[in-house]
């Protein structure tokens, strides 16, 4: 079949990959992106879209502090459907230890330009009426932003196609590497560059990829207005996220812009089929109960689940693959690919034009894998 | 049992007879049971449950489908116009 | 208050219409431990519902015989998951139930399908089955204008007892040919039992005109219906009336058995002769398997009750009596099949999704069920796509995906509840 030239081949037509394509298209490059299944069908689709600033690593903080700046410079962008709301981040603290780690977290933003303020149990209650008594206050980080995934996906995907890159969708990758994608039915595309942006599947195209599936559940209930006004993570989900054996919940809450109320989170580890699991269901709707006790009288709409894409030191794969000098990778951004999207976008396409990066990349090269990786 | 009994639809006294569903009383008042996400007036559909169009807060309790709920004295009933 | 209860059953059923009812009593008339499980608060289902005295002779004998069989009857309650194998979840009032079983009779019954057309998103345009629920619910309709359309033998029993309530039923629109009708009319000389039937309505209906090749382009209001455009042989026309009854016949309720995993073939539940589905210790009966009406669903219950407790020869003996109940059926889908030009109804910017208020334009954007869905929300509202689903299957080919729990929307408690098999 056709064997048509591209600058790029973008595997995975996820928030990432579409971010890829549009950079790359904008710098000038023919772009060929491609997914097996519908744009932002994956773990866009799933997750929760919160672009948020996380400080678990100077190397997080400031590939998701880079984002987060690159979304508020398109919000005035963006169409209606994207529901692009500023309506700021809670982490809400149980206890003096967990008060601690807010105010560490205030220092730690503060010193990097990122606003935040600390707010004492009255503050919180003023802001969130609907947590429950007994809380000892909280983080608030009014930057953050909440986003719907797919539409967003999309909106990149045809500022891409506007700039003359292809779509192929419902088109499966069956291999990648020396300059060639071959589709199923014969197809073939090359490329002098092909980028793996396939989330939870990027493993299954670059064999040695270190990136395991992270399974999550959410629910999204009917429209309760003027319930929720900021999205709400407890500081526990920092042990969720850090944990890399067991299944864990956290309380994460958000409201869309329509009124409903989204409610996560879970992780889980080995869990390969897409089934929503009821014992861990039970935990996490039980886990939100504790914080907002009126979440139980509501109605429930739909639940799901969705795969994270997590590598073993919790950084995406950004950049080179050592063994293709025609391969690249976009993936592995666990929990925050909403957020970091846009970074990466940037970053890889800095790599494939050989220019200097705005923030280092290193902590995001797949070559520290090799190092790394052994020792974690 | 009396053959009427009183609720309340958005603050106004109406008197229905016994039996008769929420949403029907909230026809005898006049009323749409909801406005829609932009904005139409909106009320019952499939008459069985399943459509949700029929919903109205119910002493305080949102998205009640008043097809299925059977009026009791003293009700509230809003529709969020 | 939590008040979860859990409860143990031979053979549980879920829904009480005709086909529940048939599958709860016969199972049970053996000596099983039979349950029965609905939402309604009565036994009935859609058909049978109203007051005992408005029930026709054939429900009020199987509700007798349901009552006196013994199976247990547990009404508003809503089945909305399977955590595990062999146990149900219904939301109650306040609490859930756990229903174990051994083996399991979905009786789901149906819905009306709606057609999207310009204007059909006014409060008093309702279903045909859906006006009629509403005044059966109490609502006045004497004196008041109606115009019946859609398609499908429910409209003459919806215009009859509308009439009889002292409604103006203006007249009846019916999509399907005068051609296909008739023949329709002339296959019931196989069905004595329908002419008799077909008699009574016609005296019930004498006066209001029936229109075929006819349909409602658009209706109008400013806050509510005031009046409707039909198109009648290519001609249209304006009548004013104060409700519009139209519904489009009826879509199977196959959302529960997809959730557990039982084969759909065409969009119909797949069973064996015995009303047995893909999975060994679940049967199916009536209206998911196949749009039969009350016949077939009778008669498909039964020997769903049978089969389910191991009656295997009592089955058989019904047998003859569903492939008689089941050409009916095939003959009512065939005269009431709907045309090509009901696709034209709907402008670019009429709402297909009424929950998200999507319009027909963003969706043809789109290749798939799954892609509208993502990216305009269609289907992701509180109706779970049981009023949009149909439309859009309708107007652009597209299936339904697979279905998770909750199956109905339930309280977030009712999905974090405890129960022993957690």
């Amino acid at each position: 079949m056709s064997n048509k030239p591209f600058d790029v081949v973008i595997v995975g037509a996820g928030i990432v990959g579409a971010a890829c394509a549009d950079e790359c298209a904008r710098r000038g490059m023919s772009v060929a992106l491609i997914d097996r299944d519908v744009i932002g069908g994956g773990a866009t689709a799933a997750g929760m879209g919160h672009v948020v600033v996380m400080d678990d690593s100077e190397a997080q903080f400031a590939l998701t502090r880079y984002s987060q700046k690159l979304w508020h410079s398109l919000r005035t962008e963006f169409p209606d459907d994207i529901e692009y709301e500023q309506c700021g981040t809670i982490w809400v603290a149980v206890d003096d230890e967990e008060m601690g780690e807010v105010r560490r977290k205030h220092g730690f933003y503060g010193e990097r330009g990122v606003s935040t303020q600390v707010l004492n149990p009255k503050e919180l209650r003023a802001l969130e009426p609907n947590l429950r008594d007994g809380l000892a206050g909280g983080l608030l980080v009014p930057e953050d932003v909440v986003v719907y995934p797919p539409c967003a996906a999309r909106f990149f995907t045809e500022r891409a196609q506007k700039q003359g890159a292809q779509l192929f969708t419902t088109a499966s990758v069956k291999r990648i590497g020396q300059g060639q994608v071959e589709l199923s039915g014969g197809m073939q595309l090359s490329a002098p560059r092909i980028v793996n942006a396939a989330g939870a599947w990027a493993a299954d195209l670059t064999p040695g990829l270190e990136i395991k599936k992270r399974k999550g559940h959410l629910l999204i209930t009917d429209r309760y207005p003027a319930f929720l006004q900021h999205q709400l993570v407890e500081l526990g989900y920092l042990k969720s996220a850090h944990s890399v054996t067991s299944d864990s919940v956290a309380f994460n809450v958000q409201p869309r812009r329509t009124g409903q109320i989204l409610i996560g989170s879970s992780r889980q580890y080995g869990a390969e089929h897409k089934e929503v699991d009821h014992a861990i269901l039970t935990r996490m709707l039980q886990r939100a109960q504790e914080y907002m006790p009126a979440l139980v009288a509501m109605s429930a709409i739909r639940t799901w689940t969705g795969f994270r894409a997590a590598t073993p030191d919790k950084l995406p794969l950004i950049g080179p693959w050592s063994g293709d000098k025609t391969l690249f990778l976009a993936t592995g951004h666990e929990g925050l690919g909403i957020t970091t999207s846009l970074g990466t976008a940037k970053l890889l396409a800095d790599v494939l034009t050989e220019k200097t990066t705005e923030i280092p990349i290193e902590p995001y090269l797949p070559s520290r894998a090799r190092e790394e990786f052994a020792h974690a | 049992m009396p053959s009427q009994i009183v609720l309340r639809v958005n603050g106004v006294r109406v008197s229905v007879p016994t039996g008769v569903t929420v949403a029907v009383a909230t026809a005898m008042a006049e009323q749409a049971c909801r406005t829609s996400v932009s904005g139409e007036p909106r009320g019952p559909l499939c008459g069985m449950g399943i459509c949700f169009e029929c919903r109205v807060i119910i002493n305080g309790k949102a998205h009640c489908r008043s097809c299925q709920i059977v009026c009791e004295p003293g009700m509230d009933i809003r529709t969020n116009g | 208050m939590d008040k979860n209860s859990a409860t143990s059953f031979d053979v549980l059923v879920v829904g009480a219409g005709p086909a529940g009812i048939a599958a709860a009593a016969r199972a049970a008339e053996y000596g099983l431990r039979v349950g029965v499980v609905d939402d309604n608060v009565a036994p009935g289902g859609q058909i049978w519902r109203g007051s005992t005295h408005e029930q026709s002779t054939k429900a009020k004998v199987w509700s007798d015989r349901l009552r006196a069989s013994g199976a247990s009857t547990l009404f508003g309650m809503r089945v909305f998951d399977q955590p595990s194998p062999n146990v149900l979840l219904a939301e109650q009032e306040s609490g859930v139930a756990e229903l174990h079983y051994g083996k399991l009779i979905l009786a789901t019954g149906a819905r009306e399908r709606f057609l999207p057309f310009p204007g059909w998103t006014l409060p008093n345009v309702m279903g045909a089955g859906g006006l009629q629920a509403l005044v059966k619910s109490g609502l006045p309709i004497e004196g008041k204008r109606v115009v019946v359309a859609g398609t499908g033998p429910l409209l003459l029993a919806v215009a009859a007892y509308l009439r009889k309530k002292g409604a103006k039923v203006r007249m009846i629109c019916e999509q399907s040919s005068w051609n296909r009708l008739a023949s329709f009319g002339v296959g019931l000389l196989r069905f004595p039992g329908k002419i008799s039937q077909a008699v009574v309505l016609r005296k019930d209906l004498s006066g209001i005109p029936i229109a075929t090749n006819s349909w409602v382009v658009q209706a109008d209001g400013s806050l509510k219906l005031e009046s409707v455009t039909i198109s009648r042989s290519g001609k249209r026309e304006r009548v004013a009336c104060d409700y519009l009854a139209c519904g489009f016949h009826l879509v199977p309720n196959i959302e529960l058995p997809m959730l557990l995993g039982c084969e759909i073939r065409d969009g119909n539940v797949k069973v064996d002769e015995f009303q047995q589905t893909s999975i060994s210790n679940m049967f199916c009966a009536g209206e998911p398997v196949g749009i039969g009406g009350v016949d077939a669903a009778l008669v498909e219950g039964q020997i769903a009750g049978l089969a389910a407790g191991g009656r295997t020869k009592e089955a058989r003996s019904l047998f003859s009596a569903r492939r008689k109940a089941r050409r009916f059926a095939s003959a009512l889908e065939r005269a009431f099949r709907l045309r090509a030009e009901l696709k034209q109804l709907p402008t670019l910017d009429t709402l297909v999704c009424r929950c998200e208020d999507v319009a027909y334009a963003r969706l043809q954007q789109h290749d798939s069920w799954r892609a509208a869905k993502l990216h305009t929300r269609c289907g992701m509202g509180p109706c779970q796509g049981r009023v949009c689903g149909p439309a859009t299957e309708f107007l652009l080919n597209w299936n339904p995906e697979s279905v998770r729990p909750p199956v109905f929307p339930v309280r977030v408690e009712s999905l974090a509840s405890t129960t022993a098999i957690r």
